[in-house]
């Protein structure tokens, strides 16, 4: 394998009823330094049915040039027909970096094609760095369950491949009008060469918390004591106008949904606000919050490691101390408001 | 009669393990090695297909010998056999490796009884990637099926099995033909207390354990550390974030101070209105 021929950053690009989710933003905004700093090229990865369109969106989020396979085989994402053509693209272009949304598809995708290439993945990265001269990705982890950090190197294979957790890496502001080249390929696959299909997709009508978009996080852990207990979370959460989360050990307890914890596990949550009430801090805890711009914790022991991850801590009984501040914020809100009406 | 294989490995648990803070290694005599808890659901599906449509739940494992433990749950939730490939030619492997050598095991069980359908984990709580699965998936080159909570149908005549996969805001169904391989959710079931007779059953039960030399066509480069592309070249523990200020005084002094705090940010409180 001659390391010479294998240049450049690529990110699978996902898209999701006609848009392309945030995970793929932050990956280009990853790619972009990465390939700045080798010198090289940032590409995207584009896969579907009409998604073509999408290319500007992945120039104007950083790109230089956007692979394209835009054909009717590519409706449903299905592992069999995607790997193909990513191992096409990737065996004819030569990427040095392969970047994937630690999504289920991404993941998904990355496990099949890296096995064919085959070459080394890397899971769930939460920091990325490449070595200038060498091109060697340095993919960092969480491991043991979060316990340890741990670099990943892929030294003998290229390209080198790796999925990132949503919400650690920022995406570039958009530069509208931002352009690049659009390589548009296809892949000769008949419908009966694929042995799956999605014979229908069935969307929950229910609508779903997604707590890494909210701007306020009221999250409570096991020290609320039981469900009810926990309903002082939700009341908090009224108050402030925030989004709910929990520790894992609330999901376990079930008194809340999978959809709401936050953590290794669980979401990755970066809110301007992030209040902690009965959560002790645990390391699978902390990696998913802390990032947030305000945390506040609240809990009983003072020695509770929550303490040294947050900006500000409460030493005291959530029970005593979350009334008194729903009640007081309330008030001060309603004040507010009336100077507010006021000054217009 | 569907012959089930599902993939099942012993891992430490996590969740009580100990690290030593000066070389950032597991101190692995606090940790009491388990069968990875997303395995469970895996057998558990496998010996629920069983007795929905009759046939064999064999369950494989690539590890140390003490992972006969793990297949003896394995037994207990109600696996039919179970293979062990141990040998110090599989340490240190990565998931590429892995995968490697348990689609070796699968492909020698097959020979002996062809498999319909293999179930993996979603994950494991040691490696923790979920790579594994359609890892395997695609050296027996049969289709990968992830995120999957519901196995819908099985039809071994007629050769294609129904599955709901998990979406972000829903699900999809999908059909395979088979033999095809799923990686199962924890939601899939619920793994319930095991039956006395496969207690019974466990504690006498001795399973299959192979080396390396009983497996067929192997390439040795593509085993263990050698047949890894992936190095781990650092460790290191997380940083400790920094420790903030604690808000002393009263309950109701400590609410007046933080009250100060939140009202700094008061730009998002404002969108609240009519909420
Ligand atoms: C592989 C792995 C992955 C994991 N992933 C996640 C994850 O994604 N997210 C996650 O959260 N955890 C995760 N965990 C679990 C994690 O290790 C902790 O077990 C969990 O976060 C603890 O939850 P908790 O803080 O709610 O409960 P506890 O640790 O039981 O803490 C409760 C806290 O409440 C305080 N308290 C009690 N009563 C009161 C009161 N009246 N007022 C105020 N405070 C009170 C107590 O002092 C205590 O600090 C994971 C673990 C493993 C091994
Ligand atoms: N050593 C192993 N032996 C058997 N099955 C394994 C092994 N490692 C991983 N698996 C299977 O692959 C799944 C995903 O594992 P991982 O990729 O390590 O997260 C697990 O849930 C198991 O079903």
């Amino acid at each position: 394998m001659d390391f010479q021929d294998y240049q450049g950053v690529w990110v699978f690009i996902e898209e999701k009823d006609g848009e392309i989710p945030s995970v793929s933003l932050e990956l280009l905004g990853a790619g972009r330094k990465l390939a700045d700093k080798r010198g090289v090229e940032l590409a995207g990865i584009l896969i579907g049915e009409d998604i073509k369109h999408l290319a500007q969106t992945v120039f104007e989020y950083g790109a230089d040039t956007v692979y394209v396979y835009d054909q009717p085989i590519f409706k449903h994402y299905r592992t069999e027909s995607f790997m193909k053509a990513l191992l096409e693209c990737s065996n004819k272009y030569k990427p040095e970096i392969i970047l994937f949304g630690a999504t289920s598809t991404g993941k998904d995708l990355a496990s099949a094609v890296a096995t064919d290439l085959p070459t080394g993945l890397t899971a769930d990265t939460t920091e990325l760095d490449v070595e200038e001269d060498t091109g060697l990705l340095l993919a960092s982890r969480p491991a043991f369950g979060g316990n340890i950090m741990a670099t990943i190197l892929c030294k003998k294979y290229r390209p080198q491949m790796a999925t990132v957790r949503a919400k650690v890496m920022k995406a570039l502001p958009p530069q509208p009008g931002r352009t690049g080249k659009v390589i548009e390929e296809k892949v000769s696959l008949k419908e009966e060469d694929i042995r799956t299909k999605v014979l229908e997709i069935v969307k929950e009508t229910t609508k779903k918390v997604r707590i890494d978009e909210a701007d306020i996080i009221v999250a409570g852990g096991k020290g609320l004591g039981s469900a009810e207990g926990f309903q002082l979370v939700h009341q908090l959460a009224n108050a402030l106008g925030g989004t709910v989360g929990a520790s894992r050990d609330v999901v376990e307890a079930g008194w809340i949904e999978h959809g709401h914890q936050v953590g290794q596990t669980g979401v990755t949550v970066t809110p301007k606000i992030y209040i902690a009430i009965g959560i002790s801090g645990a390391i699978q805890h902390i990696v998913g919050m802390k990032n947030s711009g305000l945390i506040i914790a609240i809990n009983k022991d003072s020695e509770a490691p929550i303490f040294d991850s947050c900006h500000y801590g409460i030493v005291g009984d959530a029970f005593e101390i979350v009334p008194v501040l729903i009640e007081q914020f309330t008030q001060a809100l309603s004040k507010e408001e009336v100077s507010h009406v006021g000054e217009v | 009669m569907l012959h089930i294989v599902a993939c099942i490995k012993q891992v430490p648990d996590t969740k009580i393990i100990k690290m030593n803070p000066k070389t950032n290694t597991m101190d692995r005599r606090t940790a009491p090695a388990i069968l990875n808890p997303y395995d469970a659901h895996a057998v558990e599906e496998a010996v629920r297909l069983r007795e929905r449509y009759g046939g064999t739940v064999s369950v494989v494992t690539m590890g140390p010998p003490p992972a006969v433990k793990a297949i003896k749950k394995c037994i207990e939730i109600g696996a039919d056999e179970g293979y062990l490939i141990t040998d110090r030619r599989f340490a240190g492997a990565d998931t590429l490796a892995t995968s490697y050598a348990l689609t070796k095991a699968i492909e020698k069980i097959s020979q002996m009884n062809p498999v319909d359908l293999v179930i993996c984990g979603k994950m494991t709580i040691d490696g923790d990637t979920g790579q594994v699965g359609p890892g395997i998936a695609r050296r027996l080159d049969i289709p990968p099926l992830t995120s999957v909570n519901k196995v819908v149908e099985v039809n071994r005549e007629e050769g294609y099995a129904v599955v709901h996969r998990k979406l972000e805001d829903g699900f999809e169904v999908v059909r395979s033909s088979l033999p095809c391989l799923l990686s199962v959710e924890k939601t899939i079931n619920e793994v319930p207390y095991s039956p006395f007779p496969n207690m019974l059953k466990a504690a006498q039960y001795q399973p299959h354990i192979w080396s390396v030399d009983d497996l067929e066509d192997v390439d040795i480069k593509q085993l263990g550390l050698k047949g890894s592309p992936t190095i781990v070249s650092k460790v290191w523990a997380p940083p400790k974030p920094e420790a903030g200020e604690i808000l002393e005084g009263n309950p109701r002094e400590q609410v007046e101070q933080l009250l100060s705090v939140l009202l700094e940010k008061k730009e998002l409180f404002s969108s609240k209105e009519g909420v």
